[in-house]
């Protein structure tokens, strides 16, 4: 078990695409850190410059204070659980768990031990001897954890290993993954596209956008205090709303809605007011209301869309917003429904640069 | 009747002309192969058989100066064994390596060199059959086995196939297994090769059929009888058996033919299904 530690890590391609524009990072012993952000962000890389399967091209990567950068993947004591499992098909469970312990030159009495021993934790000894084509997609998912298990790394890296299974499998699966970081207490990185993933198992999160780290913290904090417009859209579900609006006369002003209640704000610049749907509320004698044109029933809350009425227009589009409200309220479609909302909650935005102004 | 029993009728009917086409001529050899020679300088070819089989069969196989001057059939049999599954195995060798060092390994002048190889199709083994024979004389290599196998056993067409079917094989295969510490060697031996199991078997038996019917090579490669392959001796048998004004044998130069042809017809037959899977599979 060790440390991580990412200083100014970066990767060029040959062809000069850059995929990783300078990351520096702490990760301490036994930690678990998710690394999540929009497809082609840079996130796998990074990941893969981990494992060694991409080579760094800037900075230094350090497990346990031993600088890897030139070290075989092999020797860098990391497992990794990859998106389609890659088990060789051609080997039984056993033999896909212990082909790296092989590798190393272990006993096989020490092998059979240890494979048995994780199988027995992983719920997968009744199918040691079965092939990987003979078992279900969470089964494969097993047995390529176990594969990362039995080698007991310093470090254990997984690469979305949950998107190949259905929505189930995957809240099951997920919960079973931090239950097993956390009883093992082994260093982990694990990237996803996913928020919720990301939200639910990170001990801290890092958001990656275009190839450096947008904010790092833990997944509560960077839900309540987002520090860039791209943060604040990302983590979430549902997203975020954002309502374009500019700072005129000491209000806030978008179209023909004037909220109070802000100060300092720097005048004729484009700003963007963003309010979590669970921080709206109805509100029947408020001043600015929504049309409502959907409403999703998740059971316990239901989700209310529409489009929020004067509000200033969003790339030529009526503003739409969302809110999260009990299962008792259920408004009509094309109804009207007041809303308000607690300003210490909401956030403000420089359009342009993404920054966070309060 | 209707269009489906119809349609059953025309394409069975087509594929039966077909089969009798193909096999007509191989029917007519093995039936005239059990006649007496007398019967068959009579009455040319044959359509039922005759009542020669064991006697003509046995002094091909068995009996020296039966078929050939001094070499026995089976000694051509196993020649032609040799040849065959030299060069099928060879061949397979060969192509593996050359394609896992293509696909797996970066080098420079990797993509050039694969062009270079895959050009080599083009030149039939008749271009280089001069150049080729003066190296392996050289050797003194002439009328070993070695000599008639080394050189054959390049294969671009095999190179090619492996390419293909590696280039198809999951990156993240290569991936986990360089995490779980393997070896380039050990990575091609313990993944890649039982991965490519029936694309070897495929392109084993294609290639047995193609060595064993090799002819312009053994042929100017051997000069001793006792080195002779089954088709080599298809050949030389009419002229020594027509020589010294005996009655030719011609059952024997049918009974030849048809023992030439077996092998590889048992080997697809018994293969055929890896055959057809090696060719179509793309599940991995």
């Amino acid at each position: 078990m060790a440390g991580v530690e990412l200083s100014g890590v970066k990767k060029v391609y040959p062809n000069g695409a850059e995929a990783v524009r300078g990351v520096d990072m702490k990760i301490d012993d036994g930690e678990f850190i998710v690394f999540v952000g929009p497809s082609g962000c840079g996130k796998s890389t990074l990941l893969r410059m981990v494992a060694g399967l991409e080579s760094i091209t800037g900075g230094d990567i350090n497990i346990d204070d031993r600088v890897i950068n030139d070290v075989s993947p092999s020797e860098r004591d990391v497992a990794m659980v990859f998106q389609n499992y890659a088990l060789y098909p051609h080997m039984t469970v056993r033999g896909n768990m212990s082909y790296g312990l092989k590798n190393r030159g272990l006993p096989k009495e020490e092998i059979n031990k240890k494979v048995t021993e994780t199988a027995t934790m992983l719920r997968i000894v009744d199918f040691l001897d079965r092939q990987p084509n003979q078992l279900s997609g969470g089964q494969r998912q097993r047995v390529a954890m176990g594969r990362a298990i039995v080698r007991e790394p310093k470090v254990f890296l997984f690469d979305e290993p949950l998107s190949n299974l259905d929505a189930k499998l995957r809240v099951q699966m997920r919960i079973e993954i931090k239950r097993l970081q956390r009883r093992m207490g082994v260093t982990s990185i694990y990237v996803t596209h996913d928020q919720t993933e990301a939200m639910t198992l990170a001990d801290r999160l890092a958001v990656i956008n275009d190839g450096r780290i947008e904010q790092m913290g833990a997944p509560i904090e960077l839900y309540n205090n987002p520090a860039t417009l791209f943060v604040a859209s990302f983590i979430g579900s549902p997203q975020i709303n954002l309502i374009p609006a500019r700072f005129e006369g000491g209000k806030l002003v978008s179209g023909s809605i004037q909220l109070d209640g802000f100060e300092n704000l720097p005048e004729n610049k484009d700003l963007v007011l963003g309010v979590r749907p669970d921080a709206l509320s109805q509100n029947s004698d408020s001043r600015f209301e929504m049309r409502v044109d959907l409403v999703e029933q998740h059971g316990a809350d239901n989700l209310i869309y529409g489009v929020l009425k004067g509000a200033a227009a969003t790339e030529g589009d009526e503003t739409e917003i969302c809110l999260k409200v009990d299962q008792q309220i259920l408004p009509d479609i094309d109804s009207n429904l007041g809303l308000s909302f607690d300003t210490s909650r909401t956030m403000v935005f420089e359009k342009d640069t993404g920054a966070r102004i309060v | 009747m209707n269009s489906t029993n119809w349609r059953l009728i025309s394409t069975h009917a087509i594929l039966i002309v077909g089969v009798i086409f193909m096999s007509l001529p191989v029917w007519v050899a093995f039936a005239t192969s059990t006649h007496a020679p007398e019967t068959i300088l009579r009455d040319g070819l044959k359509f039922w058989p005759g009542g020669h089989f064991f006697e003509t069969y046995s002094e091909v196989l068995f009996v020296e100066g039966g078929v050939m001057k001094s070499v026995l059939g089976t000694t051509m049999l196993k020649n032609s064994m040799i040849l065959g599954i030299g060069f099928a195995v060879g061949k397979v060798i060969i192509s593996m390596l050359a394609a896992y060092a293509i696909v797996y390994f970066r080098f420079r002048l990797a993509l050039p060199l694969f062009w270079v190889i895959f050009m080599t199709l083009l030149l039939p083994l008749e271009v280089r059959i001069i150049p080729s024979y003066e190296v392996v004389s050289q050797l003194g290599l002439l009328d070993t086995h070695t000599g008639l196998i080394v050189p054959l056993i390049a294969s671009a067409t095999g190179t090619f196939f492996f390419r293909q079917f590696f280039k198809s094989v999951p990156e993240e295969l290569l991936e986990a297994a360089r995490l779980d510490g393997a070896t380039p060697w050990r990575f091609f031996i313990d993944i890649l090769v039982p991965l490519s199991k029936t694309m070897i078997a495929a392109i084993l038996i294609i290639m047995f059929v193609v060595g064993w019917n090799q002819y312009l090579w053994p042929l100017i490669m051997t000069t001793k009888e006792e080195n002779y392959t089954l088709v080599i001796g298809i050949k030389q048998i009419y002229q020594i058996l027509s020589e010294g004004g005996e009655l030719p044998q011609y059952q024997k130069a049918f009974a030849l033919t048809i023992l030439a042809t077996l092998p590889p017809v048992l080997v697809v037959l018994v293969f055929q299904n890896w055959f057809v899977k090696g060719l179509v599979e793309s599940e991995k």
